[in-house]
This record gives C-alpha cells, structure tokens and sequence, in this order.
C-alpha cells in the first residue's frame, strides 16, 4: 500500500492522480499507523513552510515521519520541509537533509518564482534509471536547496546551480512536480513506485 | 536551461473546445477533454481553460472538465473565466487545476489577489490582463474588464506592477489590438510588461505563424505564448513549432 500524507499543504490531487493514472492505488491518509505500515510513502505539498511544519509538529506527523524507514518521497515544499530549516518563515524543518533551503535572490533580474520546465542534469540514483540527462521537468518554486552530497540531481537558475533532488537513505526529495513533468516524470514516480 | 513555454488556450463552452473571434460566430474545435489529452502528449507544456460562458450551469461542467483533466493528463493548467472570489477558486483547485486566471474581479477588487495569494500562494494566481494601444496612458495601453468590453481606465503596466506585488504569480497577458488578427504577438505591450516586472508573462492574442513565437520570445520577452485557433485547425502542429523555435536557438522543452 502507498501512503499520501494528508496535511495543511495543498494539491495532493496530482500526485493520488498520478498514482491513479500508473496503475496505483493510494491512500491519502494522516493516519499513524496507516503511515507507519505502508510499502512507500509519498508527502506532497505545495503551500508555505512554517504552517506546514507548525501542523506536522502539532499533529506529531513530524516525528513519524522521521521515524520511517521503508522509501519515502517528498515532493516540492515536501522536499524542502525534509532540510534542517528553511529561510520561508525563518522556520525549523524536519532535519532529514542537513541542508538549509534559501530564497532565490530577488535582485538579479531573473522572475521569481522560477516557474517552468527546465532540465536536471548530474543524475544519480535509482530514480533516474530511466531517465537521461538534461530531462525536462516542471518547477514551481521561490526557495531551492543548494548542491550538498546528498544532491541527485543539478538544476540551474538565476546563474546559480542548485539541488533538484535529494537523495539520503531511504529518503527521496524532488523539488520539481514529478506528477506535472508528461511521460519523463511519470517515469521517475515508477521508479520509484516498482523499483525501491 | 529553463524553456520558453507554449501554451494552447482552450475556450469552453458546455464542454467543448470553441473559437470565435469576440466570441460570436463560434466554431466547434471538439470536446475539450479529447483536446486536452491531445496537447498534453503532443508537446504542449501547460494548458489553459477558459469558461467563456462563466454562466451557473456552465460551472458544473467546467468543474467536471478539471477534474477529467486533471486525472487524465500530466502537465500543469490554469482556468480562468468568471472567477469572482475564494469560493470559486477552492473550488477548481480542489477539482485539480494547477492554477486559476482572474480578470475583471481583481481590477474591480484587487485586494482579492492578496487575499488569494495568502491562501492558495502565489504559484497558483494568473493575472489575466487585457490591454489596448491608449497613448492618454504613461505605458501607452489601457487595461479592460469584462472579456475586453469595459476600459478599466488603468494603466496596463501600472495594473500589471500593482498585481504582482499584491502577489499574483504570473501574468497572462493579451492584446486586444492584436487578438484574432493572426499577423503576430503584440510585441510592444508584451516587452514593456515583461521587462518591467519580476513575474514571468504569457504572451497571448495574435499568433498565426511559426514565426510570430519567435518574435515574441526574442523581441517581446516573454516566458511563455499562448495561443489558440493555429493550434486547434491544425495551422501549427507544436512538436514542429519546437523543433523551429530550437533551430533558432530558443530553449523548449
């Protein structure tokens, strides 16, 4: 069973309907034990850092989370709440990733949020077995990681390179919206899905 | 290197794909779910609903249509047409659009972008903006309401500034002047517009050759074009576009 970590972040939508569309069936739940026991979790999220992390630290999804062991993916904010903190909010994270997530700079003349598709490179990993690089992918994001050694993937914008994915253990983070990347992203999510 | 975005438009009406010009004398292009699945494995990198009708009875329909587009597609799409507050928006959002384009409710109420900015974020509110050559403005372009009938009597750029720091995340921006003539984008208004603001702009309203996206990426600046009718009749089949545009050096997808 696939667990969908139902919290305060929006659009969990287009991930249940991703998983839907690749032959998967899902439970969007914020239930503990629900959680605990699934084969893969997934934790979307689209929205602001420090309501996020104040719910999951209210609702105690923080410290389950923390404590999963079988494969998890978080998706875009979801991959950002899983770094030590973040400058959105100036809010504490779940520390998964020791990385801090920063804001992009405002001043350079680059559009903020780097809004798009645009193309990841130094893959690593297994969930890019099936994908090559430079591999087009959407994004939608105003805050980004920088490169660490858990970096699995490069993106760059705003001339500066910066992690589109990470990878620690069992824990797998995206920055872009695999589920809203066509065929490329629906590759990784299988990956993902079949082959942890 | 982050691409330039093509963006077929689809206008609804119970339904169905429809296009006119003004919308009168519309012409069937086909059922929009079909369209929209078309697009969504032929190259398009997002889509865009437009309820052209934005009656009652046509809502439930375009709530139906999200949400057969969205479990049935993979790439981002924006609805737009009649939005007039946070209801409505909770409501497509919640059927699965990636995000929502608001006019005339925003110009009459712009503290409704802030609004829906803080709830849903940024990343999720499309200004739609219409704007006419005015040269009694300081931009040179006037913005309008009511699907181009009504002059809002605000400068197009100002209106444009004021948005995105109210927080909208992206502007779509169309050329009344240039809308439904099909002899290019407006590259004038698109350039002050883009250039002028740190949100990316979706150029619309003029497209009739290959040529015209080229132009409005290199000349006007825009992040992305929109367009309609080439796409539906055929005129222009996108995976061709793109090989275009990347012959001439433009980043696509």
């Amino acid at each position: 069973m696939i667990a969908v970590i139902r919290y305060n972040a929006g659009n969990v939508l287009s991930v249940m309907n991703a998983l839907s569309r690749l032959g998967h069936e899902a439970v969007l739940t914020d239930d503990e034990a629900l959680i605990k026991h699934a084969d893969k979790v997934i934790f979307p999220g689209v929205g602001e850092a420090s309501s996020a992390m104040e719910y999951l630290n209210r609702t105690g999804l923080a410290d389950v989370i923390r404590s999963l062991k079988q494969p998890f993916l978080g998706i875009c904010l979801g991959m950002q709440l899983m770094c030590s903190s973040s400058e959105e909010g100036d809010t504490k994270c779940l520390g998964i990733f020791p990385e801090t997530v920063k804001a992009f700079p405002r001043s350079s003349g680059y559009k903020i949020p780097h809004v798009g598709w645009n193309t990841i490179s130094k893959l690593k990993g297994p969930l890019y077995r099936n994908t090559d690089e430079n591999a087009y992918v959407y994004f939608v994001h105003s805050y980004y990681v920088p490169l660490s050694s858990d970096t699995t993937a490069v993106c760059n914008y705003d001339d500066l390179d910066f992690s589109a994915s990470l990878s620690f253990a069992n824990f797998h983070g995206m920055q872009f919206h695999p589920e809203k990347s066509g065929s490329e992203g629906e590759r990784m999510l299988r990956c993902f899905l079949e082959d942890l | 290197m982050l691409a330039r975005r093509i963006i077929p438009c689809l206008d609804v009406k119970d339904g169905r794909t429809v296009k006119g010009i003004n919308f009168v004398n519309l012409r069937d292009a086909g059922s929009a779910l079909e369209n929209a699945e078309y697009y969504s494995s032929h190259g398009a990198d997002e889509l865009v609903f437009l309820d052209i009708t934005a009656t009652v009875e046509n809502r439930r329909t375009m709530e139906d249509l999200v949400r057969s587009v969205a479990l049935s597609t993979s790439i981002p799409f924006t609805v737009g047409g009649g939005i007039k507050g946070e209801d409505d928006v909770a409501r497509l959002l919640g059927a699965g659009a990636d995000k929502i384009s608001i006019n005339s409710a925003a110009l009459r109420n712009p503290e409704i972008i802030d609004k829906l900015a803080s709830r849903f974020g940024s990343q999720c509110i499309v200004l739609a903006l219409d704007a006419k050559a005015n040269c009694a403005f300081p931009s040179g372009f006037e913005a309008f309401v009511d699907g181009g009938r009504t002059p809002a009597g605000k400068d197009a750029l100002e209106w444009a500034k004021e948005a995105s720091a109210r927080g909208a995340g992206e502007i779509l921006l169309t050329s009344m002047d240039k809308d439904g003539t099909r002899d290019g984008f407006a590259v004038d208004l698109t350039k002050i517009i883009s250039s002028n603001i740190d949100i990316p702009v979706i150029a619309s309203g003029g497209a009739g050759k290959m040529a015209d996206f080229k132009e409005i990426f290199e000349e006007g600046k825009a992040d992305a074009a929109l367009a309609a009718s080439v796409f539906h009749f055929h005129e222009i089949d996108i995976p061709e576009l793109k090989d275009y545009l990347r012959q001439s050096g433009i980043p696509v997808r």
